[in-house]
């Protein structure tokens, strides 16, 4: 009798302890879901978006939050499956969360994009808002945009003619390859760079175009010595995650010494797979300045704080702290956390992220106009490497706004028109 | 064109002989118990995982021998303090502690060491290009796993053929009664069998761990294609798995290798692809893209066509 008493006692106490410690910052934060991978082969990618996303609302939340509450960021994890991806969706709008990230596979993204236009739709008076920090299919903001998407990562063709602008000039390639994971974004970086070669060097004979399943090849050997067999002196593709480590492992041990033309060939284990062999060879797209050579101050101070709270992780995406404080300052201005308000708030602003850029929202199709660049792997010049190798990215090209952006087909359904 | 063959055939052999180390156990523990083992892929994802913990503190090394023998010992007491006594039940229970045995690793693993992928690296002695051949290279890691897969292989084959332990093994595989009855301590065996099963699956893992990734889902990903190989080659049979797992490693990795369409499979047999304008985008399919389903493709075509499998000699 004593001893349940006891275990009761206990069992309550701990019941007080854990709801004191969630109600510090329970009761009237600004939840932000963030559903993306948290297991599986992009369990690396996710879980450290999801830290970086968290650094970034402390940020804001340090300067006192806006409206006078807090941020709070909740991961739900999807395994990069769409279906998975709804149920935590349903999930996210039964917890009463309004504001919703996601990045990682422009698969999950279609499906929630889906989800979110066919919620609101429904539910008009609890309306959801759909963040997209890195879905980059280009269907996202034409054929298939809508108003309660918005999209802060320059999408597949935005990269791919920034790619091929700097392929345009090595006069050395003559055969590329592309390899790329089989689903909607593999298919689009695919498509982007045979049109787009075609159009800038027509010369390029294109050797390979090749899609292996997302996610299940763990031995990237047999299509490494296709691509040596193919005779390719560069190759384009668009892995992430665990296939880009794979690939890189792979082409490291087979002895693949052309340059490699890249989307997400940085961080996240991926540098620390190239590591030496791939120096000057290999070249990434991506959102903002890599940090080298002279970093823009706001963005050095960031990246210190981050590498000294989480040593062993990167700030590799400057885009979730972009989205977070754009979606910071839309609250700030509709003065209120209606969806509508702050969508209609989010539509067209400007911003000036860490990297120095000025950055809009283009109303027309909810996509982030920013400049772009091309950055190098290499171990010389780096003040900031990335999984602790030595290694790093150094800015190579910087691509202005008005040349990186791309006319949109998009035709904007707005609610009440 | 003759590098891609050469580098193809000597991947597939990587490929096919890490499956016959996990199959030859499974095969082996199904032809003396019966059981299917569901928790065998576990194994050899503990194995991976002990030898990265172990390659934390001492290197790769002393995990590639500590490593097997902590999952051998672990399979033997697996035998002895759970199927056994689950045993007189009936196949079905025993099916169904082996799927539970395999659930719980799986939680455990996650549980231990967390959800994302470990940074489990083959030891830096053998991180170098054992010999280039045309402009590719073939990493001297991979040389490494085709020699242990191969050495366990004479090492097997000679225990069965050659030795009076492996006599007992062969008889208690039909005729356990009779073993039995001459005296011999037939649970004993099969707990020396599930165990040295349990190990060989290990070691899969530990070689298998820098190349093909150290993660919770690394069971799932091999484990049906090892059950794939064992009733490909025939349940119970030795060379059957043998065969059946070079046969897999070498037609994934050619069918990654080969840039032909489906269609154009097709109309090597004689279809004309065009009369059937419906299926437009299933034509264009390449035999790359289908890689992963091939092994499964192959399974229920030796199901329909042989029933026992390629070397088997019971019905599955």
């Amino acid at each position: 009798m004593f001893r349940a008493k006891a275990v009761l006692t206990g069992l309550v106490m701990l019941a007080m302890i854990a709801s004191l410690a969630t109600g510090a910052t329970g009761a009237d934060t600004i939840k932000i879901a963030y559903i993306d991978p948290l297991s599986g082969p992009f369990a690396a990618t996710g879980e450290n978006g999801l830290q970086q996303f968290k650094f970034a609302a402390d940020h804001l939340n340090r300067a006192g939050g806006v409206l006078g509450q807090k941020f709070e960021v909740i991961g739900y994890d999807n395994k990069v499956s769409p279906q998975e991806a709804l149920i935590q969706l349903k999930k996210v709008i039964g917890d009463g969360i309004s504001f919703v990230f996601q990045g990682n596979s422009s698969g999950v993204a279609h499906a929630i994009s889906d989800a979110v236009l066919k919620h609101n739709e429904r539910n008009p008076s609890a309306r959801v808002l759909y963040l997209n920090y890195s879905a980059v299919d280009p269907a996202l903001t034409n054929e298939k945009c809508h108003y309660w998407h918005f999209r802060f990562d320059a999408h597949a063709d935005m990269k791919m003619a920034a790619l091929t602008d700097v392929i345009k000039t090595n006069t050395k390639i003559k055969k590329m390859y592309i390899i790329g994971q089989d689903y909607s974004f593999g298919k689009a970086v695919a498509e982007a760079a045979v049109t787009m070669l075609k159009a800038k060097r027509p010369d390029i004979q294109i050797v390979g175009n090749e899609l292996h399943p997302i996610g299940k090849v763990q031995d990237f050997s047999p299509y490494v010595q296709k691509i040596i067999a193919s005779g390719a002196d560069a190759v384009i593709t668009g892995n992430w995650g665990a296939d880009m480590v794979n690939l890189a492992k792979a082409a490291n041990d087979g002895g693949l010494k052309v340059p490699f033309y890249t989307y997400y060939a940085a961080s996240d284990g991926v540098t620390a797979a190239i590591g030496a062999a791939g120096v000057d060879r290999i070249r990434l797209v991506h959102d903002a300045h890599p940090g080298n050579p002279n970093s823009p101050k706001a963005l050095a101070d960031y990246i210190k704080e981050y590498k000294k709270l989480y040593p062993k992780n990167d700030i590799n995406q400057v885009r979730i702290q972009t989205g977070m404080n754009m979606l910071a300052a839309a609250i700030k201005r509709a003065g209120t956390l209606n969806v509508d308000k702050v969508a209609a708030a989010l539509e067209g602003m400007e911003w000036t992220n860490s990297s120095g850029d000025r950055v809009v929202m283009r109303r027309e199709d909810h996509q982030l106009l920013m400049p772009i660049y091309i950055s190098v792997h290499t171990n010389k010049n780096i003040t900031f490497d990335f999984d602790n190798s030595g290694f790093g990215l150094l800015l190579e090209n910087k691509i202005d706004m008005d040349k990186a952006t791309q006319p949109t087909t998009c035709k904007m359904q707005r609610p009440g028109a | 064109m003759s590098e891609l063959v050469v580098f193809s055939v000597l991947n597939g052999l990587v490929y096919g002989m890490l499956l016959f180390m996990l199959a030859s156990g499974l095969t082996l523990i199904f032809g003396m118990m019966g059981v299917l083992n569901f928790a065998h892929a576990a194994f050899y994802m503990l194995g991976a995982y002990f030898a990265y913990t172990i390659s934390l503190y001492t290197g790769f090394w002393p995990g590639l021998v500590v490593a097997p023998l902590a999952v051998g010992l672990l399979g033997a007491a697996t035998e002895r303090y759970g199927l056994r006594r689950v045993h007189g039940f009936g196949h079905v229970a025993e099916l169904i502690f082996t799927f539970g045995v395999a659930i719980v690793i799986g939680e455990v693993v996650q549980l231990v060491w967390g959800r994302p992928a470990k940074s489990y690296e083959g030891p830096a002695a053998l991180d170098f290009a054992l010999f280039h051949l045309f402009r590719s290279s073939f990493p001297a890691y991979k040389a490494f796993m085709l020699g242990i897969s191969v050495a366990i292989f004479l090492f097997l084959l000679a225990i069965l053929t050659r030795t009076r332990a492996g006599l007992i093994i062969q008889a208690s595989l039909t005729h356990p009664g009779m073993v039995g009855m001459l005296g011999h301590n037939v649970p004993r065996v099969f707990m020396v069998v599930f165990g040295i099963g349990s190990a060989l699956a290990g070691l899969a893992g530990v070689i298998a761990g820098p190349v093909l990734g150290t993660f919770p889902g690394m069971a799932q990903v091999l484990g049906s294609i090892v059950f794939v190989v064992v009733v490909i080659g025939g349940l119970g049979s030795l060379t059957g798995a043998f065969v059946a797992s070079l046969l897999i490693g070498i037609v994934q990795t050619f069918a990654v290798a080969l840039n032909v369409s489906v269609g154009d499979v097709a109309g090597a047999a004689g279809i004309r692809v065009a009369s059937l304008p419906a299926l437009h985008d299933l034509w264009r399919i390449t035999v790359a893209q289908v890689a992963p389903i091939l092994p499964y493709l192959l399974l229920v075509l030796v199901l329909i066509v042989r029933p026992t499998g390629l070397f088997g000699t019971r019905e599955t």
